[in-house]
C-alpha cells in the first residue's frame, strides 16, 4: 500500500461529489438522501407505535364528531322523500301568493303515497315542522287519506275487466320479459333473493306515469314487504296513474295485451273522476296555504343553513334570512349566558386557586404533599356526588341556610336562594374545576425560584412590588394554561348545570342535550354544537395571538 | 480571635447567633467588624454558616440572638428592602421577563427615581460592566458571564454602600471566573464600596479579598489578610483548608519562647513555631507548606534539621514539579519545587533528605 492510497482511505466519509458539490455518505449516496431515509424509518416506527391509539381516536372520537357536525347542514330528507314535488316546485314562484298548480299536486300525490307506504312522511313532517309549525300534522293527516284517492279508479278498472284484479296482468303489462322468466325460475326454488323488478323496455314511453308508479310499488313490495309483485295487488296509486296515462294523449300503445289497454282507453274517458287537488284540500285545507309550499321549496336543497340560522335565533324564509320573533329567541341568550358564566367561573378559579398554588409551591415538601392530596381529593370522587353535595349544601333547607338561620344572619322566612340559579351553577362548577386551575399554576410556580423575590427585595422592592412586578409576571403562563383549561371545560359543561342550574343557570350544552335526546332535532343540536366548537377554537386562536400558546405551561 | 472592635466599623456583627430548629446553632457567637471600603470574604465549607451570615446581613434571615449594625445602627428590625444593600445572587436572579435595561431600572423605579435620571444611571451601570449594547436583550439571550456582569451592574446601579455577593462566580468556567474575579475587585475598589463576598473557593478568597474570614462549624476560625492566612494559619482547620498543606503529628516535648520541639510519631524531633499548642506533653499537628520544603542540600539554610524521605511519585506539572514522599511513616507528604534549569528531577524510589526553616513549620492544635 502506498502512502497516498493510505491517506485516501482515512478520508472516507467526508467525500464530496466533485460535480455537484453534494456531501456524500460513506456508501456514496448523497448525504441528504441517506439522512432522509434514516429519518423516514424513524417516522414510520413512531407512526406504528401510535397507530392503535390513532385508530381508536379516529373511530370513536373524530368520526362521530364529524358525522354529528355534518348533520348541522345536511337536509337530504326533503329532496329524497319528495323528489318529484321538489322538481315541480322549482318552477313555482312563492311570491305569487297562490298555491302551485295541479301538476305539483300530482307529483306530491306520487311522492307522498310512496313515502306514506314507506312510513317516511311523518319523519319529513317532523323535519319541516321545525321550520313551520303544523306541517307535521298536515303530513300525518294527509298520509292517512292518500290510499282513498285512487280507490275510485281501482273499482272502475276492476268493474271494467276482471283481468285488472289479477296481479299477473300488471306484471305482464309492465315487467320486462327477461325479469318475468328470471322471476319464474326463482319462484320454483325460492333460493337467494328475488331478482329485482325491471320495467319492460319502452313502456315508460307509452305509459309513463303507470310505469313509474308501478316500479315504485314493485320496489317497495320487494324491499320492504319481502314479497313478490306477482302476488300483490298494486297500489291505488298505480290505478290512478294508469287512468291518467290513458286519458292524456301520448305515444301509441304497442305492448302486450293491446285489447285490454284499448278497451280501458275507451272506457276511461267516461270514468268517474277524482279531483286530486280537492282530495288534498279535503284532507287538510292547509294545502291551499302557499306558505306550506314555500317552506317545502325553501328547504328543498340538500344542504341548508337553516339549522345554523335557527341556532342564531334566525330563520330562512322564502324572502331570505330574518330574525325570529322576539319570544322565540333563546339561543343568543343561552350562548351569552354560557360565555358570561364560564368567564365568571374562570375568574373565580383564578382568585381561589392562585393562593393555593402559591402555598403548594412554597410550603415544605411534606406539608405541600398533604395539601396536594386535598386538592386532588375531588378528582377521586364522582362528579355526580360532588354536584349532589352542593345541592345539599345550597338548597333553601340546606346546610348553609340552616347555619345562617341558626346564627340569626338571615331570618327563617327569608332563606337565601342559592340553587337552581346562576349562583348555584357558578359555585358548584368553580369547586369542580378548581383543580384544573391549581395544577398548571402550581407546576409553573414551582419553576419560579424564590431568589427572584429575594433579589427584588434586596433591590428595594416592598413585598407587594416584588410579588406584582417579579413573581406575578412569571406566573402568568400558569394562569393562561389554567384559564384555557377551565374555560374550555366550563363552556361545554353539562351535568352540573343540569343538576344545580334550574332554568336560569343552564348552559347551551343543556339545550344541545335536550335536542339530541328529547326533541330529537339533531340538526339543530349539531348546529349549536358546531357554534360552540367554533367559539372555543376562535377563543383559543385569539389567546394564541394575544398571549402566545408557547407561553402556556402545564409543567 | 475575631476582630471585636466595632466602634468605627461600617458593618458589625455583635455576638450573633442563629438557629433554625431551636436545637442546634448554625452560627455560634459571631463577632465581626469591617470598615468602610473593605472587601471581606467569608470562606468556608458548605454548612459552615457563611451564607446564613450573609442572609442575616441582607435581611432574609433574622438573628436568633445578637445585634447586626450597619453604619452604627442596628438593622435587625429593618426589612430587606429598606436596608439599601446591593446583592448578587449565586444564580444571578435576573428577572427573566424583563430586558437587561428593565432589570437595571427596577431598583431605580422602586426608589421613584425620574425617568431621565434612571436612564442615565442604567447606561452608566451598563458601561461600567462593558455591557452598554445589551440593554435591549433578555437575560436568557446572554451567556453566563454576561448575566454575571448584569447581575453585578444591577446590584450597583442604585449606588449602595454595601454589596453582598453569594458565590457569584460559582456557575462560570475557570477562565471566565478568573477574569471576573479581577473585574469585581477592581470595580469594588474603584467605587469604594464595602463588599461582603461569600465563597467556598479559597483561590477566589485569596486573590480578591482585603481580609478573609474562614468559617467552620458556625464560627470564624481566622480573620486575616490573605497572606497572613496562608503563611500563619492559626489552627489546623485553616492550615488544611487554605492551600495545600502537609501535616505531621507528634507530641510537644519542650517550648522555647516562640519555638518548640516536637517529637514525631516515628521518634524524630523537629523544631517548629509554637502557634497553637496546648503545652508540653500534649499532641500537636505540625503544618508545613509544600513549597517551603527543600531537598536540594545546597539551597538549605545552615543547621536545618532534615528528615529522611523516599520519593513515591514525581509529577511534572510544567511550571512546578510535584513530588509525593514518604516522610515519618506518612505517605501523603507533598513537596512542590519550581521548574528551574538547575533543579534536580527526582525519580521514584530516590532516597532524599528534606528540610525547612523552623519558622515555616507551625505547631497547631491536634
Amino acid at each position: 500500500m502506498t502512502d497516498s492510497s493510505f491517506q485516501t482511505g482515512t478520508q472516507v466519509g467526508d467525500e464530496t461529489d466533485s460535480q455537484t458539490g453534494l456531501m456524500l455518505a460513506a456508501d456514496g449516496t448523497p448525504l441528504k438522501r441517506s439522512l432522509a431515509r434514516a429519518l423516514r424509518r424513524q417516522k414510520v416506527r413512531a407512526l406504528l407505535l401510535i397507530a392503535p391509539l390513532l385508530l381508536f381516536v379516529m373511530l370513536t372520537f373524530i368520526a362521530p364528531i364529524a358525522d354529528m357536525l355534518f348533520r348541522s347542514v345536511e337536509n337530504q330528507i326533503v329532496s329524497e322523500t319528495l323528489p318529484r314535488t321538489v322538481a315541480k316546485l322549482d318552477e313555482w314562484d312563492a311570491d305569487t301568493g297562490v298555491e302551485p298548480g295541479i301538476e305539483t299536486f300530482e307529483a306530491l300525490y306520487v311522492d307522498l303515497f310512496v313515502a306514506a307506504e314507506r312510513k317516511l312522511h311523518t319523519r319529513l313532517g317532523t323535519r319541516l315542522n321545525y321550520e313551520m309549525t303544523g306541517v307535521s300534522s298536515l303530513f300525518r293527516k294527509t298520509g292517512r287519506r292518500l290510499d282513498d284517492f285512487g280507490e275510485v279508479y281501482e273499482d272502475q278498472f276492476n268493474a271494467l275487466n276482471a283481468a285488472w284484479k289479477d296481479p299477473k296482468t300488471w306484471v305482464a303489462l309492465l315487467a320486462a320479459p327477461g325479469w318475468t322468466t328470471a322471476q319464474a325460475d326463482w319462484a320454483k326454488t325460492k333460493k337467494g333473493a328475488e331478482p329485482a323488478f325491471e320495467l319492460r323496455p319502452g313502456v315508460a314511453m307509452m305509459l309513463p306515469r303507470t310505469a313509474e308508479a308501478y316500479s315504485e310499488f314493485a320496489k317497495f313490495i320487494q324491499e320492504v314487504d319481502q314479497d313478490s309483485p306477482t302476488d300483490e295487488d298494486p297500489w291505488t296509486l298505480v290505478h290512478t296513474a294508469l287512468y291518467m296515462d290513458l286519458t292524456t294523449p301520448g305515444a301509441a300503445y304497442s305492448g302486450p295485451m293491446p285489447d285490454l289497454i284499448a278497451e280501458a282507453r275507451t272506457a276511461a274517458v267516461n270514468f268517474t273522476k277524482f279531483d286530486l287537488k280537492q282530495g288534498f284540500l279535503d284532507a287538510d285545507k292547509d294545502w291551499a296555504d302557499p306558505q306550506v309550499w314555500a317552506t317545502i321549496k325553501t328547504y328543498a336543497p340538500k344542504y341548508t343553513p337553516g339549522y345554523f340560522l335557527n341556532a342564531a335565533d334566525m330563520q330562512l324564509t322564502p324572502d331570505g334570512i330574518e330574525a325570529r320573533p322576539e319570544n322565540e329567541q333563546i339561543y343568543g341568550l343561552l350562548f351569552k349566558r354560557t360565555i358570561f358564566m364560564s368567564i365568571t367561573i374562570t375568574l373565580s378559579c383564578i382568585m381561589l386557586g392562585y393562593p393555593v398554588a402559591w402555598l403548594l409551591a412554597n410550603l415544605p415538601m411534606r406539608t405541600a404533599n398533604l395539601l396536594m392530596i386535598l386538592v386532588l381529593l375531588p378528582f377521586w370522587t364522582s362528579l355526580l356526588v360532588r354536584t349532589s353535595a352542593w345541592k345539599v349544601m345550597l338548597q333553601q333547607q340546606g346546610v348553609i341556610n340552616d347555619v345562617l338561620v341558626w346564627l340569626h344572619i338571615v331570618s327563617d322566612d327569608s332563606r337565601l336562594i342559592m340553587i337552581n340559579n346562576q349562583f348555584g351553577t357558578i359555585v358548584a362548577m368553580t369547586h369542580i374545576l378548581l383543580p384544573f386551575m391549581i395544577l398548571p399554576l402550581y407546576s409553573v410556580m414551582q419553576t419560579i425560584q424564590p431568589t427572584y423575590l429575594r433579589a427584588a427585595k434586596s433591590l428595594g422592592a416592598t413585598n407587594w412590588t416584588a410579588f406584582w412586578r417579579v413573581y406575578f409576571p412569571q406566573s402568568v403562563p400558569g394562569i393562561g394554561a389554567g384559564s384555557i383549561l377551565v374555560f374550555i371545560l366550563a363552556i361545554g359543561y353539562y351535568i352540573t348545570p343540569e343538576i344545580v342550574g334550574g332554568t336560569t343557570g343552564t348552559f347551551i350544552s343543556n339545550r344541545i342535550a335536550y335536542h339530541i335526546s328529547s326533541s330529537l332535532n339533531w340538526g339543530l343540536g349539531a348546529a349549536l354544537g358546531a357554534i360552540l366548537l367554533a367559539a372555543v377554537l376562535i377563543l383559543y386562536w385569539a389567546y394564541d395571538k394575544i398571549v402566545g400558546i408557547d407561553n402556556v405551561k402545564l409543567g | 480571635m475575631a476582630d471585636g472592635n466595632t466602634s468605627d466599623a461600617f458593618v458589625a456583627f455583635e455576638r450573633v447567633q442563629k438557629s433554625y430548629d431551636g436545637e442546634t446553632l448554625v452560627v455560634k457567637d459571631l463577632n465581626l467588624a469591617l470598615p468602610k471600603g473593605e472587601f471581606l470574604t467569608m470562606l468556608g465549607p458548605s454548612g459552615s454558616g457563611k451564607t446564613t451570615c450573609l442572609m442575616m446581613l441582607a435581611g432574609f434571615e433574622t438573628a436568633t440572638h445578637g445585634e447586626i449594625l450597619l453604619d452604627g445602627k442596628p438593622i435587625n428590625n429593618i426589612p430587606p428592602h429598606k436596608r439599601g444593600i446591593g446583592m448578587v445572587f449565586q444564580n444571578y436572579a435576573l428577572f427573566p421577563h424583563m430586558t437587561v435595561a428593565e432589570n437595571l431600572a427596577f431598583p431605580l423605579e422602586v426608589r421613584k427615581i425620574g425617568k431621565s435620571d434612571r436612564e442615565a444611571k442604567v447606561k452608566r451601570a451598563l458601561d461600567m460592566v462593558q455591557m452598554g449594547d445589551f440593554g435591549g436583550r433578555r437575560p436568557a439571550q446572554l451567556s453566563g458571564g454576561q448575566q454575571q456582569r448584569i447581575a453585578l451592574a444591577r446590584a450597583l446601579v442604585f449606588e449602595p454602600e454595601l454589596v453582598l455577593m453569594d458565590e457569584p462566580l460559582g456557575a462560570l468556567d475557570k477562565q471566565l471566573r478568573e477574569h471576573m474575579q479581577f473585574e469585581i475587585t477592581n470595580l469594588a475598589h474603584s467605587l469604594g464600596i464595602t463588599t461582603v463576598y461569600v465563597t467556598h473557593d479559597q483561590t477566589e478568597a485569596l486573590t480578591m479579598s482585603d481580609r478573609v474570614a474562614v468559617f467552620d462549624d458556625g464560627r470564624i476560625q481566622q480573620l486575616a489578610p490573605p497572606d497572613q492566612l496562608y503563611e500563619s494559619p492559626q489552627n489546623s482547620f485553616v492550615a488544611q483548608f487554605i492551600g495545600e498543606n502537609n501535616t505531621l503529628s507528634g507530641i510537644v516535648t519542650a517550648v522555647d519562647g516562640e519555638l518548640c520541639n516536637v517529637t514525631l510519631d516515628d521518634g524524630e524531633t523537629i523544631v517548629a513555631k509554637a502557634v497553637n499548642i496546648a503545652g508540653v506533653g500534649e499532641r500537636t499537628q505540625v503544618s508545613i507548606r509544600p513549597e517551603r520544603v527543600e531537598y536540594n542540600k545546597e539551597r538549605m539554610a545552615e543547621g536545618v534539621h532534615t528528615l529522611h524521605a523516599e520519593v513515591l511519585e514525581f509529577i511534572y506539572m510544567g511550571d512546578i514539579f510535584r513530588t509525593r514522599l514518604r516522610v515519618a511513616g506518612k505517605e501523603d507528604f507533598i513537596i512542590k519545587t519550581r521548574n528551574a534549569p538547575d533543579q534536580v528531577r527526582l525519580r521514584r524510589g530516590d532516597k532524599i533528605e528534606i528540610g525547612w526553616l523552623p519558622t515555616d513549620c507551625h505547631a497547631l492544635d491536634a
